[in-house]
């Protein structure tokens, strides 16, 4: 098999690019991650994104961005897979350059939710569940999560205020990370105190959505340019899995079924148990994802991924670190760019250069994204090559 | 607006419809064709009772376009007698707490109403719970 590495990163900040179009804020990501990866060309360009169609009246982006970033002619597409857009991107980007079909593919996620305001973006969001069973009740993914998180509450008789643990996570590691949406901890008493969104989903149960775009460039080892400055990190496993779109044709809904399969397909290639990986990046779209997630890759028993989160397993000096920028709850939820968002922080964390979030001597990462309540699953482990 | 998409519908928004899997036996709403139990062709109708109870609920405050009108609401997963789940808004709650475990039945009324100028209604299915004196004893 061909060994495929990522030779350069690119991200802008999450947050509000009020000043800036779909196109340029997809421009800013690509424009560093080339700088990063000595000026490589890609010959395939694979947008992940979401909703540029209700949001931005905007199709057909592969055209667009691959235009608008003076590639003209190149190979190129929008993979969408709802939150999982970035990994599925990632995953076609990985596909293609190991085929040995294309040499270098540009792997770019931009999402911009800012230019709708509440109920269209809601509405927008909706669309990535079932449309004629479950958006028509009026069911929005936020509200899904929350059928799970109390139903998880109910069945194994979970203390609410241990959901708390992985927001706390979050935070304390976007505190560090400039390009973080919010950069501040927050402590347990903030979280009791927090205000219902769905409930029993509160505030910071639930990851801010916002604009950002992040790049990947993926290339053969032998195709880097000379005197390449960085670490070798290879794509060591890849995978996407499907499970069933709505939530309620699910014999378990409280198993992510699609994940528990997505990280032993990636494992398996990779070679490695979880219980190995010294980072996950996980979809923390909200708090019970992060618990669903972490029973889903084996880490922890049905029913229990919470009390990981009570005694600093997850913070970045732990036995398994995650959401080591912040994750999606403190780094925010730009839509389709999130998995691109995760294996830029993946890479940082493995050529050593993620500063004071860096997890010391990580070798090996797994970064998981999810759409909807994992009907996709994305899972890429990411291994340091020295 | 998206008439011809609700009018195909009609039969599993008004009267639950679903069907059986003549192979298994297994009972799927919504439709779906193909049984997920055994894998082969269930095209066979089946009329659910419309009973069954909250298997789990929430509340949306911040609707999508078309249901700002009626938010806040409940929606929850409904476990039918018959063995599936069904993703419906309960109504008719009357200020009860509405519990996981709560015995619900299907009733009728308007899902959303799309925001053009000819104003489609969307009617169908929703839940309420059923009186406890109501229920027959077992
Ligand atoms: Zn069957």
């Amino acid at each position: 098999m061909t060994e495929v590495v990522i030779a350069g990163i690119g991200q802008t900040a999450v947050g509000e690019h009020w000043d800036i179009s779909i196109r340029e804020l997809a421009l800013r990501s690509i424009e560093l991650a080339q700088a990063d990866a000595g000026g490589l060309q890609p010959q395939a360009v694979y947008v992940a994104n979401m909703l540029s169609t209700p949001l931005s009246q905007q199709a057909h982006l592969g055209a667009l961005i691959a235009d608008f970033a003076g590639l003209n002619g190149v190979e190129a597409a929008t993979i969408e897979a709802a939150g999982a857009s970035g990994g599925a991107a990632l995953r076609v980007g990985y596909l293609a350059v190991a085929s040995g079909q294309v040499g270098v593919a540009l792997v770019v996620g931009v999402e911009k939710f800012t230019d709708q305001v509440g109920s269209t973006v809601d509405a927008a969001l909706s669309t990535s569940g079932d449309s004629d069973f479950e958006a028509v009740q009026g069911l929005t993914p936020t509200a899904q999560a929350a059928l799970l998180m109390r139903r998880y509450l109910h069945e194994f008789a979970v203390p609410r205020q241990a959901f708390g643990g992985f927001p706390l996570v979050a935070h304390a590691n976007g505190a560090s990370n400039p390009r973080a949406m919010f950069q501040k901890a927050i402590s347990l008493d903030l979280y009791a105190r927090a205000g219902m969104v769905s409930d029993p989903l509160n505030m910071f149960d639930v990851a801010p959505l916002a604009d950002g775009s992040a790049a990947l460039l993926l290339t053969r080892p032998e195709l880097l340019p000379p005197g390449f400055p960085h670490a070798l990190v290879r794509l060591a496993g890849s995978s996407l899995v499907t499970d069933t779109l709505a939530l309620h044709d699910r014999p378990d809904p409280l198993t992510f079924h699609a994940a528990r399969l997505s990280v032993e397909r990636a494992c398996r290639a990779a070679g490695i148990q979880p219980a190995q990986l010294d980072l996950f990046e996980l979809f923390d779209a909200y708090s019970i994802y992060t618990a669903l997630s972490l029973e889903a890759a084996g880490l922890a028993q049905r029913g229990q991924g919470w009390q990981l989160a009570q005694d600093g397993q997850l913070n970045l000096n732990g036995a398994l670190p995650v959401a080591t920028f912040g994750g999606l709850k403190a780094r925010g939820n730009p839509g389709g760019a999130t998995g691109v968002y995760q294996a830029v922080e993946a890479v940082l964390q493995l050529r050593h250069q993620a500063g004071a979030n860096q997890v010391p001597g990580a070798r090996w990462a797994m970064v998981q994204a999810l759409g909807g309540p994992a009907s996709s699953v994305a899972t890429h482990i990411l291994e340091r090559r020295d | 607006m998206e008439i011809p998409r609700h009018w195909r519908l009609r039969k599993q928004r008004y009267g639950l419809v679903g069907e059986v899997c003549p192979h298994c036996d297994a009972k799927l709403f919504p439709p779906r064709d193909v049984c997920p139990e055994c894998g082969q062709e269930a095209k066979t109708l089946y009329n659910f009772s419309g009973r069954g109870e909250v298997y789990s609920y929430t509340t949306v405050y911040e609707a999508p376009a078309g249901f700002e009108e009626v938010a806040p609401y409940t929606v929850a997963l409904i476990k039918l007698q018959e063995g599936p789940l069904v993703t419906a808004q309960l109504t008719d709650t009357n200020g009860e707490q509405v519990e996981i475990g709560t015995p619900v039945e299907m009733v009728t009324r308007r899902l959303r109403s799309d925001g053009d100028e000819r104003g489609l209604l969307v009617y169908g299915y929703k839940f309420r719970p059923i009186l406890q004196q109501l229920i027959s004893p077992t």
